[in-house]
């Protein structure tokens, strides 16, 4: 029997869902879901913009608006939803090479437009629909199949480059502290403006096997054990903190929002007459 | 307060013109990127859009103008992007998307010379055949290309309607000659004007249900009232992907059979002009048409019985009604800014005796009527 929550936001007649044993992405789906189910959000108002790879077929499970989109490309037509119908609450399920990757151009100037919508990136550091190849998110040394001998590139902080780049609301949380993940997504909902919330997901398929990181429940271990909040890292020291992934809100301010900006220009031009 | 009323006649650029016949046809959002010879359709939607309350945004690359543009489609808006050669090449993933996604969008191509960067500011016509085979797999296309200023406003309102009543992406085919072109254009006001608007009555509330007989399905707009997917996977009539193959068989050959039934229900047009007594004819398109009459004159005053055949839909091509016509022809001459595209169709339809020739123009200047006059006599000699 699908608890109350599944019955009320998903396709139940689409699921089970293709996601493997363990992935981490229906933990964070239901907390997406849960955000929303809290916050009350009429289902009509609500859209649901994914593009392309394990993370973005949570939209055809959910049961409001959806969009599943081309590789990288959801937060682009995410902006032509929002600014079409500003008083729809546009939600983008991403993962860390379609936002980070091939969709980091669309994600870095979205923030800069401090456009209102919510985009959540489901993070497992891998490529996982094409087999496990290596992300933008992959830890430098960590193996995937197109990183044989360990990668070499840098990884991305997600919150800190949207922070960067001019979003208002970057937070990060995990499978395992799903209170604290569910009400990042809700705050980020509620914030005015462009909020990213990381979601660091297990892929134990791919980057768990690769990285002789253990079965599902020994990473969802791992995060519990590892995924320390902010307010309690403040407090640690450095050499503590070397390896460990910070959960929380990791910056909030307030900045003109681009629909509203619009708006103004309407009516500079006459258009609202 | 601005005052937003456009005079009935102006003299515009074909770019300027194309705005405003897609204001006429109700475009409210435009999104796209910088690129010459295409930006001045960009500028004049910035300007003009925030004045009938509609919306512009500059996005961060050719990707994101289609793709933008797709969204607020989806939400309900007319739409349309433009574009030249190599954002063009950008744009073609996303061209596929709105054909299987069935999703109404004008993407305009001012086209210039390639490949590559090519000659930015200069005429070409080499992008037809990525027109229609740009984006990958099997899919239809509707492609159109107007000739001149006044052909850039009426077939824009066209392309709009086409878009909206088979749901699916319409290129508006111009060129730098076009696109540059400045000459007076009635601005036809939108109750003048037949518009259509896309249909969102759903059958069985759902989005990719059709009836029978019928090649186009009815979706409501995100937010209206109907809660459903979309996907650029092959899918069911529900919207959720598949991998079952007879649907997605079904649903390739709906997508393909739309164009071919609707092609004699508007989608199809072209031009003839002097072509009643022919003897010799000329298939020329979009900037290279004024030329082509300009060469016809000459060439009756010389007492070469010329004419011309001009589609002005593209793509499908109107192969019928040109092979009808050729059967009164002794040659046909494909005239056209590129080494043969529209060439390898007709070409391929052109059989017996109409001996089947070509002028074509790659170094980025125009093509003159004295050199198709040339060719003309050439062939009479």
């Amino acid at each position: 029997m699908p608890s109350k929550l599944v019955e009320d936001t998903m396709r139940t007649k689409r699921l089970p869902h293709i996601w493997c044993p363990g992935c981490g992405h229906g933990i964070l789906m239901r907390d997406v879901c849960q955000a929303i189910e809290n916050l009350g959000l009429p289902k009509d108002e609500v859209s649901i913009v994914s593009g392309i790879g394990c993370s973005s077929r949570a939209a055809g499970y959910m049961n409001f608006n959806t969009l599943h989109t081309t590789h990288g490309r959801a937060i682009a037509f995410a902006t032509g939803i929002k600014m079409a119908k500003p008083d729809m609450h546009v939600i983008v399920i991403t993962g860390d090479g379609d936002a980070a990757a091939i969709g980091g151009n669309h994600l870095i100037h979205a923030c800069r437009r401090n456009i209102d919508m919510t985009v959540i990136v489901f993070n497992n550091s891998i490529y996982g629909m094409t087999g496990g190849q290596y992300s933008p998110t992959t830890p430098t040394g960590e193996k995937g199949t197109t990183a044989p001998y360990g990668n070499i590139d840098g990884d991305f902080d997600i919150p800190k480059l949207c922070e960067a780049a001019g979003a208002t609301y970057t937070a990060r949380g995990d499978c395992f502290h799903v209170p604290q993940m569910i009400k990042l997504i809700e705050n980020g909902i509620k914030h005015k403006g462009f909020s990213v919330i990381e979601g660091v997901s297990i892929c134990p398929t791919y980057y768990g096997r690769k990285n002789k990181k253990g079965n599902a429940v020994q990473m969802m271990h791992w995060q519990e054990q590892n995924c320390i909040d902010l307010k309690k890292a403040e407090k640690m020291e450095p050499k503590d903190l070397e390896g460990k992934i910070i959960l929380g809100e990791m910056y909030k301010s307030i900045r003109p929002e681009y629909c509203e900006e619009y708006d103004k220009i309407i009516k500079k031009a006459g258009g609202d007459k | 307060m601005a005052d937003n009323k456009q005079k009935r006649f102006q003299l515009l650029q074909g770019n300027e013109a194309c705005v405003e016949g897609a204001i006429a046809a109700g475009m409210r959002f435009y999104s796209g990127y910088p690129i010459t010879p295409s930006t001045e359709i960009a500028e004049r939607s910035a300007v003009r859009l925030p004045q009938v309350g509609g919306k512009f945004v500059q996005m961060e690359d050719e990707i994101g103008g289609i793709a933008a543009a797709l969204g607020a489609s989806v939400a309900g808006i007319k739409s349309m992007t433009a574009t030249s050669g190599p954002g063009f090449s950008l744009k073609q993933e996303n061209i596929g998307y709105a054909t299987i996604a069935e999703i109404p969008i004008v993407i305009v191509d001012v086209q210039r010379s390639g490949p590559s960067t090519g000659l930015p500011t200069s005429p070409s016509q080499g992008d037809v055949m990525q027109a229609k085979w740009g984006t990958h797999g099997d899919h239809p296309v509707i492609a159109i290309c107007p000739c001149s200023v006044q052909d850039t406003y009426n077939q824009t309102v066209r392309a709009f309607n086409l878009a909206e009543r088979f749901r699916t992406p319409v290129i508006l085919l111009m060129d730098e000659i076009v696109g540059h072109m400045r000459e007076g254009c009635e601005l036809i006001p939108t109750e003048e004007l037949e518009i259509h608007n896309r249909n969102t009555n759903m059958i069985n509330s759902m989005p990719y249900a059709f009836g029978e007989g019928q090649y186009v399905p009815h979706m409501t707009s995100f937010g209206e009232g109907h809660l459903y997917n979309i996907t650029g996977l092959f899918h069911d009539e529900a919207g959720f992907p598949t991998n079952d193959n007879n649907i997605a068989g079904e649903e390739n050959n709906r997508i393909m059979e739309k164009i071919k039934v609707y092609k004699y229900s508007g989608i199809l047009d072209y031009e003839e002009y002097e072509m009643e007594d022919a003897e010799i004819g000329i298939v020329c398109y979009g900037g290279t048409t004024r030329a082509v009459q300009g060469a016809i004159e000459k060439a009756r005053d010389m007492g070469h019985k010329v004419g011309m055949f001009r589609p002005i839909t593209l793509w499908p091509f109107p192969e019928h009604e040109l092979v009808e016509r050729a059967k009164q022809l002794k040659r046909l001459i494909v005239v056209e800014h590129n080494y043969g595209q529209v060439l390898l169709t007709v070409e391929g339809i052109i059989k017996g005796d109409t001996k089947v020739e070509f002028i074509g123009k790659v170094n980025g200047t125009t093509i003159s009527p004295d050199e198709i006059v040339r060719k003309i006599e050439e062939g009479e000699e």
